[in-house]
């Protein structure tokens, strides 16, 4: 790596040197994404009490209130909640719910952000970095953040004692899996938005709560109406839930089911990040 | 300033040998029907402190978006280190440093944080960028500052902090968009003596302004650009040169009477320019033209002999002042 011109040694002193710019576009080109999400991460980290306050204390409270309080009234040995007890029913419910939850502010507000409000994006897109690695590395760093929330989330489920199959712990990826499966086509949607009407509040009242509460959550699917149960068919937090009961306490369904749980989650992912790849192109390019 | 201040022109790594590090044919960019850009066509060799002077949406931006790789053009030609940046985008890219007109700036990291961050974007490693960041803190005046949250600082120390990351994988071609616009004279004084530094430096600079001053200060050379052409080329002394007088009076009679007067004043100077402010009387010898103003009986409420200026030549070339 010898570069021959003197570069831009600006104070000069110590003799540094960067490397050249054909060495800059390889590695951009090659670990881009993963360089836009340090940077995710790095500013992840300077909130990252609240982050850790909110993935330890969600999960308690939820657990608390649900599982040990209105578990007291539910708990009947109802055959509807698969044999198990409320708390071990509801637990990998609410863990899903949470990556969802976070999923849906992660993949909101910061995108606006990139875009428009503070116009983050535009300085990384002056670098060698492309679109859609900004976009990918948003998406890795979230994934990331949705892991830890998670584990943290289902290491409180096991010390209240709520998951009982030893396959508990892959509802950790079964979260995270809900969590993009929600939140990448959400993302295509926030990086569709030029104006700001207010349009996540909307998002968050008539999407998000109507989904958390009528897929399944509290009570099995089958206790609504049929006239409401497509709620939870196309809704990514019930297809999560059932497939996190089957890890959790060996809910019992049909095989095809499972596997129709994991390929409708992955299906949304992957439409949602291929629109959000096509939107961050266009919108950056502009 | 420094031992290894002075670049030799045509020993870029990976430069054409002619030493043009830009060069743009028929460069075209239309959003609809509207022509932003209409075929503008230059050649910026190495080192050359490069300006595109205009008015507010004449196309500069664009023009600087399009060179620094981030939106594609509708037609020409278009070639930044031999590279054509639609095809080769991050290998443009690591080339420029870039400063765009609105400064966007991680606000929610620190000042420091910001130039190391961005150094990775350029797959930097951390034992380069932790001194090179601090050396740039320096350079930008801000080293005090090193821990501040970017939204305590002000708009020049922003702007600043936005040279300084613009440097971070010390380009040989810095991009920079109406780099003071909004800035007060003091804080504008600071960046030109950066800037100056780095055009000596070597560094090749492309600038966008609607401040003639600053066009003035800075660049070799210059094209004055309207509606998305080229009006004029040349250095700012040739243009004055060719485009105005040697010096120019400006007369104030008061915003009714202007007009009226412009009649009396024919035949003085080379030129009258009537203004809705002020009268301009181009001449080659301004006090002798004053003089003769006086001879005419008139008295205006305020007089100024200078000399031309890039302002003079754009309100030649377009009829109109650069700043409305």
């Amino acid at each position: 790596m010898t570069d021959a011109a003197p570069r831009t040694g600006v104070a000069g002193r110590t003799g540094l040197r960067a490397h050249p710019p054909e060495v800059s576009a390889a590695r951009a080109r090659r670990w881009g994404a993963f360089y836009y999400a340090e940077q995710v991460l790095r500013v992840m980290k300077g909130y990252s009490w609240s982050i850790v306050m909110y993935s330890v204390g969600q999960p308690v409270a939820y657990l608390f209130a649900m599982g040990v309080g209105l578990a007291t009234l539910v708990d009947t040995g109802n055959a509807a909640f698969g044999g198990v007890s409320y708390l071990a029913f509801i637990a990998p419910a609410l863990l899903v719910s949470a990556a969802v939850m976070t999923a849906a502010n992660e993949f909101t507000f910061p995108i606006m952000d990139g875009f428009k409000w503070r116009r983050i994006y535009y300085g990384p897109h002056a670098s060698p970095l492309t679109p859609q690695q900004i976009a990918a590395g948003q998406i890795i760093a979230v994934t990331l953040r949705l892991l830890l929330q998670s584990a943290i989330y289902f290491a409180a489920v096991a010390l209240f004692g709520a998951s009982t199959s030893g396959w508990g712990w892959a509802g950790i990826l079964v979260a995270t899996l809900t969590g993009l499966a929600f939140g990448l086509p959400l993302m295509a949607y926030s990086a569709s938005i030029t104006e700001d009407k207010g349009q996540f509040a909307l998002v968050m009242r008539f999407i998000v709560m109507p989904l958390f509460l009528f897929s399944g959550t509290f009570f099995p699917l089958d206790n609504l109406p049929v006239a409401v149960r497509w709620v939870g068919w196309i809704s990514p937090i019930w297809h999560g839930t059932e497939l996190g009961r089957v890890f959790s306490f060996g809910y019992r369904e049909p095989l095809l089911l499972t596997v129709l749980h994991v390929a409708f989650l992955a299906a949304l992912a992957v439409l949602g990040w291929v629109l959000t790849r096509r939107r961050f192109t266009l919108r950056l390019g502009q | 300033m420094h031992n290894h201040a002075l670049t030799p022109t045509g020993t870029l790594t990976g430069g054409p040998p002619n030493g043009t590090v830009i060069s743009a044919e028929n460069l075209t960019k239309t959003y609809g029907d509207v022509a932003a850009v209409d075929g503008i066509s230059f050649a910026v060799p190495a080192g050359e402190s490069f300006g595109l002077l205009g008015p507010n949406g004449a196309g500069k931006s664009t023009t600087m978006k399009m060179i620094g790789g981030v939106t594609r053009r509708t037609a020409g030609q278009l070639s930044i280190m031999g590279l054509d940046p639609d095809t080769h985008g991050p290998e443009v890219r690591a080339h420029l440093g870039v400063v765009p007109q609105q400064d966007n700036l991680d606000e929610e990291l620190r000042v420091r944080d910001n130039l190391l961050v961005y150094g990775r974007y350029f797959g930097l490693p951390m034992s380069y960028l932790r001194p090179k960041a601090d050396e740039l803190l320096e350079f930008a005046q801000l080293t005090d500052k090193a821990k501040s949250k970017v939204d305590a600082l002000s708009g020049g120390m922003k702007r600043r902090l936005t040279i300084a990351r613009s440097l971070i994988n010390e380009p040989r071609i810095l991009l920079l968009d109406e780099p003071t616009t909004g800035l007060d004279p003091q804080a504008r004084h600071i960046l030109w003596d950066r800037l100056f530094r780095l055009k000596e430096q070597g560094v090749t600079l492309i600038l966008t302004t609607h401040y003639m001053d600053e066009a003035e200060q800075l660049c070799d050379r210059l094209i004055v650009v309207d509606k998305g052409r080229i009006m004029a080329e040349g250095s700012p002394a040739q243009l004055i040169r060719e485009h105005s007088t040697r010096e120019v009076v400006e007369l104030r009679f008061g915003s009714e009477r202007n007009a009226t007067i412009g009649s009396r004043l024919e035949g003085i100077g080379e030129r009258l320019e009537v203004l809705p402010d002020r009268v301009l009387m181009y001449a080659h010898d301004g006090e002798s033209a004053l003089e003769q103003v006086s001879a005419r009986g008139l008295r205006p409420l305020t007089s100024l002999v200078r000399r031309s200026s890039l302002e003079d030549v754009f309100l030649r070339l377009t009829g109109r002042s650069l700043i409305d």
